[in-house]
């Protein structure tokens, strides 16, 4: 009797816990728990990793924090968990997370069958190579029968594939479940090269034991637009994830950062020295309506640059060219600087 | 009850059936078998409707669709072009070939560490235990990291491989060997072999019906070992040279050709051989000094010599003890040669991790996984309980 009542607890329980997942809205769930549930990468320099005092930190995690910054107006109420790319998509399909910000490729098939919805790009990338200096390699296309070393569960593998493929390379992948292995086995000679986003190749190298004595080979094999994901069929959650990017694309357009925007609020709210309209709709000084349509407050863009900042200052801060991994901005410099960032207007 | 016990008649009143602790108990069992069915139809439902919700196909086809990644070792021919399902072939017989070696030298390891620890010599015994105590606490996990570093550090780079005699170099991408290349005339030599392999077993039966019949003995191990190398040597030699051997050459970025051992897979099976022999090991030990000592005392007295003893009284008793708990640990061999991953090997959970990301089919990559690893786990018992049954004590 009693083994009898403990499985109809049992059963009630997964029960319970399997429908939870989808008996509320994310955001409802999200307000609930206190804190959005961030899916991270397990540690990628710049994008996302815990930093020297252990508190994460990168250009994946800023999205998170500016989304807690626009849901909670506080952007310290989130919890990162760690993911591997194997684990990432089934972590955001079970509920496990709210929102994947992990250097994640935008394809096709993972937004079609995954039941996933990729939301903005916060970082355009494309797949590159890593060689040793003193192997006189100049060009991707002279790896015939290299051995490479990649990161398994990775848009990476089929592009190697591809790319292989169109060039009839014939190169030997070794592949390994974390990103760490991958890069020591590079590191000890087991592979001739070592693949992955040109990002990530910026940030692995930094690991390596002589990081000058590896170069990155000029050719981009893909494109790999790297965006936050959602569960499909929930686009209040989405509309919330896509803006709160958006939100800090055009604070860069308008010149807003962290540190004057308090001034800006102030000139636009007492429209002495002729107010901007969009700046006027965003900070919620009129037209609190906004926010909102979000589902959230009237001042959730001025949470996000007042506590996480502006896209170039979250990009500065962790991969710009004063960092260790010295990335140009390139093609995510403004639409008005000939990059390819770009947010519809808030109005 | 109360009338029964008073009347003094042979009738008895039926028992009605909710009383009848026999039928209770069926019908209880009954009760839990239909809810645990229920609840399990529910958890399969329930996915099914949340996966529909998301828009989540559910089936098998993705298995036909072109797979275009490659995997860096295979026992079967495999390219860019072939079909997933062919790739997730691939890494079950990759799985397979692991725990087969792992199996085969953790029980020539374990035994050997076992009967060491019980032998009277204090080093050796010594030895014996420090090897057991270290090798078994410490995480599986970590002891392949530490073989695959040790070996990438252990040999030089390939372009400073170190070379024995043109034939076999070694690297830290392998050891690579010559590979055999059979010619026109291999069948006949094949041929030779099953022959002298038929003389073998032939020799070893006379040998024995000679020995009960006579009480002489004869070296059959030794002369039937001589017969299967000699008679396909010999044919091989008449005919020529019917094997052509094709050598490793250093060309562009790693040697081309020859046979290589990779050192994932060497890791690997190095990592779980020594791991499991350590447990192994143990249970040989508990096998040995659950025969009572009196049988040692009586084969000596019989002039049995020390190594008869132990092979030839011992260990086939032992081996009774032995046999339940060596399952256990052939099929940990099995399940623990998942870790491959980590350390690059592609095995079957690596490479459904890989068309699992390609296909976003997680409920199905799984399922494959399961039943793969639930077939092999129950093959390696329904055999190892065949031995059990066959070396069982028959009395007489």
């Amino acid at each position: 009797m009693k083994h009898l009542k403990t499985l109809v607890a049992g059963i009630a329980l997964v029960a319970g816990m399997s429908t939870a997942a989808h008996a509320a809205s994310t955001l409802e769930s999200v307000k609930a728990a206190g804190k959005v549930k961030c899916g991270v990468n397990t540690g990628l320099a710049g994008f996302a990793a815990p930093n020297d005092q252990g508190v994460w930190a990168g250009l994946d995690i800023d999205l998170c924090k500016a989304v807690a910054a626009a849901v909670f107006g506080d952007a310290n109420k989130v919890e990162y968990k760690p993911l591997n790319a194997e684990q990432r998509f089934t972590a955001l399909q079970s509920g496990e997370v709210d929102l994947l910000s992990r250097n994640s490729t935008w394809t096709l098939s993972r937004d079609t069958q995954l039941g996933l919805d990729f939301v903005t790009v916060n970082y355009y990338d494309g797949q590159g190579f890593m060689i040793r200096k003193d192997l006189g390699v100049s060009s991707a296309k002279e790896l015939k029968g290299a051995t490479v070393c990649v990161q398994e569960g990775t848009t990476t593998e089929k592009n190697l594939g591809d790319f292989d493929k169109q060039n009839n390379l014939g190169t030997q992948p070794v592949k390994f479940k974390e990103s760490d292995q991958a890069r020591a086995a590079y590191d000890e000679g087991r592979c001739d090269a070592y693949t992955t986003d040109a990002s990530g190749l910026a940030a692995e190298r930094t690991g390596l034991k002589n990081p000058a004595d590896h170069i990155i080979l000029p050719e981009i094999i893909s494109k790999e637009p790297l965006g936050p994901v959602v569960r499909h069929g929930d686009s209040q959650w989405g509309d919330i994830v896509r803006w709160s990017h958006y939100a800090m694309i055009i604070a860069e357009e308008k010149g807003i950062t962290s540190a004057n925007i308090d001034d800006v609020k102030g000139k636009n709210a007492d429209g002495t020295e002729g107010a901007d309209a969009e700046i006027q709709r965003m900070l919620g000084i009129v037209d609190g309506k906004m926010g909102e349509g979000l589902g959230l407050s009237g001042d959730w863009a001025y949470n996000i640059v007042k506590q996480v900042g502006n896209y170039s200052e979250s990009f500065e801060r962790n991969v710009g060219e004063k960092t260790k991994l010295g990335l140009a901005r390139g093609l995510n410099a403004l639409w008005t600087q000939g990059g390819l960032q770009y947010a519809p207007p808030i109005r | 009850m109360a009338e029964i016990s008073a009347g003094h008649t042979t009738h008895t009143t039926r028992v009605a059936w909710w009383r009848d602790e026999r039928k209770r108990a069926i019908i209880w069992q009954l009760v839990v078998i239909a809810l645990l069915l229920l609840g399990i139809a529910f958890i399969i439902n329930n996915m099914i409707i949340n996966l529909r919700t998301l828009g989540v196909p559910l089936g098998f086809d993705f298995l036909d669709s072109t797979a275009g990644f490659a995997v860096s070792f295979s026992l079967i021919p495999v390219d860019l072009n072939s079909d997933i399902g062919r790739l997730i072939l691939t890494g079950m017989l990759n799985t397979l070939l692991a725990a087969a070696i792992g199996i085969v030298f953790s029980t020539i390891l374990g035994f050997l560490i076992g009967v060491m620890r019980l032998s009277h010599n204090y080093l050796v015994s010594r030895i014996a235990t420090v090897y057991v105590e270290t090798l078994r606490n410490v995480p599986l996990l970590v002891q392949l990291l530490f073989w695959y570093v040790a070996i990438s550090k252990l040999f030089p780079n390939v372009r400073q491989a170190i070379n024995i005699g043109d034939l076999f170099f070694l690297s830290n991408r392998g050891i690579y060997s010559p590979r055999p290349v059979a010619g026109e005339d291999f069948g006949i030599v094949l041929i030779a072999l099953l022959i002298g392999i038929a003389c073998a077993v032939g020799i070893t039966r006379w040998a024995r019906r000679r020995q009960m019949a006579t009480g002489q003995q004869f070296h059959s191990f030794w002369v039937g070992l001589g017969v299967i190398i000699l008679l396909p040597l010999l044919v091989g030699l008449a005919l020529g040279s019917p094997i052509t051997w094709e050598m490793p050459e250093l060309k562009g970025f790693n040697f081309q050709g020859g046979l290589v051992l990779q050192p994932e897979l060497a890791a690997l099976t190095l990592g779980l051989s020594t791991y499991t022999a350590s447990f192994i090991a143990e249970i040989v030990r508990g096998g040995i000094m659950a025969i009572s000592h009196g049988q040692t005392e009586a084969s000596l007295a019989l002039g049995l010599k020390q190594s008869w003893t132990l092979r030839l009284v011992i260990v086939p008793q032992a081996l009774r003890v032995i046999i339940p708990p060596l399952t256990s640990q052939y099929l940990n061999v099995a399940k623990n040669s998942t870790l491959a991953g980590i350390i690059g090997y592609p095995d079957l959970y690596s490479i459904i991790g890989t068309a699992q990301n390609q296909t976003g089919r997680a409920v199905e990559n799984v399922a494959i996984l399961m039943v793969f690893f639930l077939s092999l786990s129950l093959i390696i018992s329904l055999f190892m309980n065949w031995y059990n049954r066959r070396i069982a004590l028959v009395e007489r």
